[in-house]
């Protein structure tokens, strides 16, 4: 103050004056700088692990197509022959979705608008709990209760031990959670107004439910859909236990076929050496299931943001 | 040309409520041969008693205003005058809802019948996520109306609602692609389609601007040719601009519970209540001195 008062109107020193007075100054705060320096960290440790998970599958890859020509690979017969494997892959997990979608968005459907606040309590987190059990239990499941009970006993169809319906049902009852509370999630964001506009119309319930609620959750049921297909693909434990280990080209679900995840489940085992055809074939199996579920995803993605409903 | 009294408490309104008693339109008194009636309506939120013995009756082809501070209970009533407080868990009506002397809270009259017939339009503009098309087309595809055909229907609608000539090369376009006035005449548009006799609405244009709230009201005033409608507002000036009638709703808290229960202070033509109400507390209301 007493500086302000010297200098007077001109006031050129004014300027230092406050400075002297209001320290404005930069300061260092490096508990600041290790924060940002670890969160940036972690954000970036996601990306640097799935590039290296890239480049470990890469060269045992590009050594298997160096000895086994491509056609081999991508072929019905013969020891490399991977479509046998797909095609029992997408078996399995087309009778999960016919298990997992009706019943995994009717659940949703249901808990979003048909009940009560007290059912919902109560049911969602039961629903979620399904999502818990490991997959060796269900698994299990399949192999112990499923095949020789229900599908020969119950339904007296002539299964083998292992066999691809069992467990593509079981698979199917894996991933209902995953689909039941993503839908029901999508369905519960759409705005309430909706409804009652809809209601309000003399529309029911069911016609609400239907034609309004559901085409306005759209985007994200379908996300729901795709994320269970991931995982089922993806699932190694039941299809290894359930499936069976029989590598062989089949369209009928009473057989045993082996998935493209029980084939690596079963050669990861350890008998073939490092740098082995048998073991670079695993990987070349790896990255053919690493690209259709990255595929997978991509096509997921554009259809979320075709359908997004902006309201 | 306004009386002193009323020019004073509340310069433009006088005005504005002439203007109905120069125009054209000469009303009874009371409606006679009304559309709709309530009868010591009674509204109850579980124990919470939401409104008070009202009595009103709602004239043919007339436009009504409810109108009144927040908490009054005029939403409250709107709601059941097509049954949609069915879907508030407990909410319990007692007292009678009478349309065209029949009460809608009768245990053998369905409510998806009853709101076919007395159609709805919200506060906020609530299009479908749908096309223009679809918008209006819902509404007689879900009741199953026989439409010869669906076309000629939606443009009918939309000429109803003062919409078409802004639509109509954009039918299969997405609703939410237009501005939120236009939204609003969609709903009306859908509202209009199921060709209902009752059009009940809650403050239509309190999420519009003042362009898109006249068009609305235009539009209100060349509806009631053909339909009956109610309209909740908190805007003084939209129930002295465009009703025939206007219902005054206030809160009364309980000497217990404090809870505010409303109820129906006056009725009457808007003309009157706008310029020589009966009652105290409308005039306090309706003069900004509202406490």
């Amino acid at each position: 103050m007493s500086t302000n008062a010297t200098a007077g109107p001109t006031g050129p020193s004014s300027g230092t004056g406050l400075s002297a007075a209001v320290d404005l100054s930069p300061k260092s705060r490096p508990g600041e700088r290790v924060i940002t320096t670890v969160l940036q960290l972690s954000a970036y440790a996601s990306i640097a692990i799935t590039f290296g998970i890239i480049a470990a599958l890469i060269d045992p890859v590009f050594d298997f197509f160096a000895e086994v020509p491509f056609g081999e690979f991508f072929s019905f017969d013969g020891r490399y022959a991977v479509l046998p494997l797909v095609t029992a892959t997408l078996m399995v997990t087309v009778i999960a979705l016919l298990v997992a979608v009706p019943l995994g968005l009717g659940a949703a459907l249901y808990l979003s608008e048909y009940a009560s606040r007290r059912a919902r309590k109560i049911l969602k987190p039961t629903v979620e709990l399904l999502a818990g059990v490991p997959s060796v239990v269900y698994g299990f499941f399949a192999l112990t209760f499923v095949t020789p009970t229900l599908l020969q006993e119950i339904l007296a169809l002539e299964v083998g031990f292992t066999n691809a319906l069992a467990a593509g049902l079981v698979l199917g009852v894996m991933i209902i959670p995953t689909i039941a509370s993503l839908a029901e999630d999508a369905f519960s964001a759409v705005p309430h107004a909706m409804r009652q506009g809809s209601l309000a119309m003399g529309a029911n319930r069911m016609q609400t439910s239907l034609r309004v609620v559901f085409p306005a959750a759209l985007s994200g049921v379908a996300a729901a859909v795709v994320l269970g297909m991931s995982r089922a693909i993806g699932e190694t434990m039941i299809v290894t236990l359930a499936a069976g280990s029989l590598k062989q080209f089949s369209l009928d679900p009473r057989d045993g076929m082996q998935t493209m995840t029980g084939f690596m489940a079963t050669t990861a085992g350890g008998e073939n050496p490092v740098g082995s055809i048998a073991y670079n074939n695993l990987f070349a199996v790896g990255m053919l299931l690493f690209v259709i579920t990255l595929v997978l995803n991509l096509v997921s993605i554009s259809f979320v943001r075709r359908f997004r409903q902006v309201y | 040309m306004a009386s002193a009294t009323s020019a004073d408490t509340f310069p433009n309104m006088s005005s504005l409520g002439e203007a109905h008693i120069d125009g054209e339109r000469r009303l009874p008194a009371q409606p006679t041969n009304p559309v709709m009636e309530t009868r010591d309506l009674n509204v109850f939120y579980g124990d919470f008693h939401a409104v008070h013995d009202v009595n009103l009756a709602y004239g043919r082809h007339e436009i009504t205003a409810m109108i009144g501070p927040s908490g009054c209970g005029k939403s409250t009533v709107l709601r059941c005058l097509n049954r949609m407080n069915d879907l508030i868990a407990g909410a319990h009506v007692e007292g009678g809802v009478l349309y065209h002397g029949q009460d809608i809270y009768e245990k053998n009259v369905d409510p998806i019948a009853v709101r076919t017939q007395i159609g709805m339009v919200f506060q906020k503009p609530n299009p479908f996520p749908k096309s223009i098309y679809d918008n209006i087309a819902y509404g007689p595809r879900v009741t199953g109306m026989k439409v010869d055909n669906m076309d000629d229907l939606v443009e009918e609608a939309l000429r109803g609602a003062a919409l078409w000539d802004e639509v109509k090369d954009k039918l299969k376009q997405s609703a939410y692609g237009l501005s939120g006035g236009q939204q609003q005449r969609l709903c009306i548009a859908r509202t209009i389609a199921t060709k209902p006799d009752v059009i009940l609405m809650d403050e239509p244009c309190s999420a519009l601007d003042p362009i898109a709230t006249a068009r609305v009201e235009d539009l209100m005033l060349e509806l009631r040719n053909e339909y009956t409608i109610i309209v909740v507002t908190h805007n003084m000036q939209q129930a002295a601009r465009v009703s025939d009638r206007t219902a005054f709703f206030t809160a009364r808290p309980d000497e217990t519970t404090g809870n505010r229960t409303g109820l129906l202070v006056e009725y009457d033509l808007t003309s009157t209540i706008f310029s020589n109400p009966n009652d105290k507390r409308t005039e306090d209301y309706i003069s900004g001195r509202f406490g």
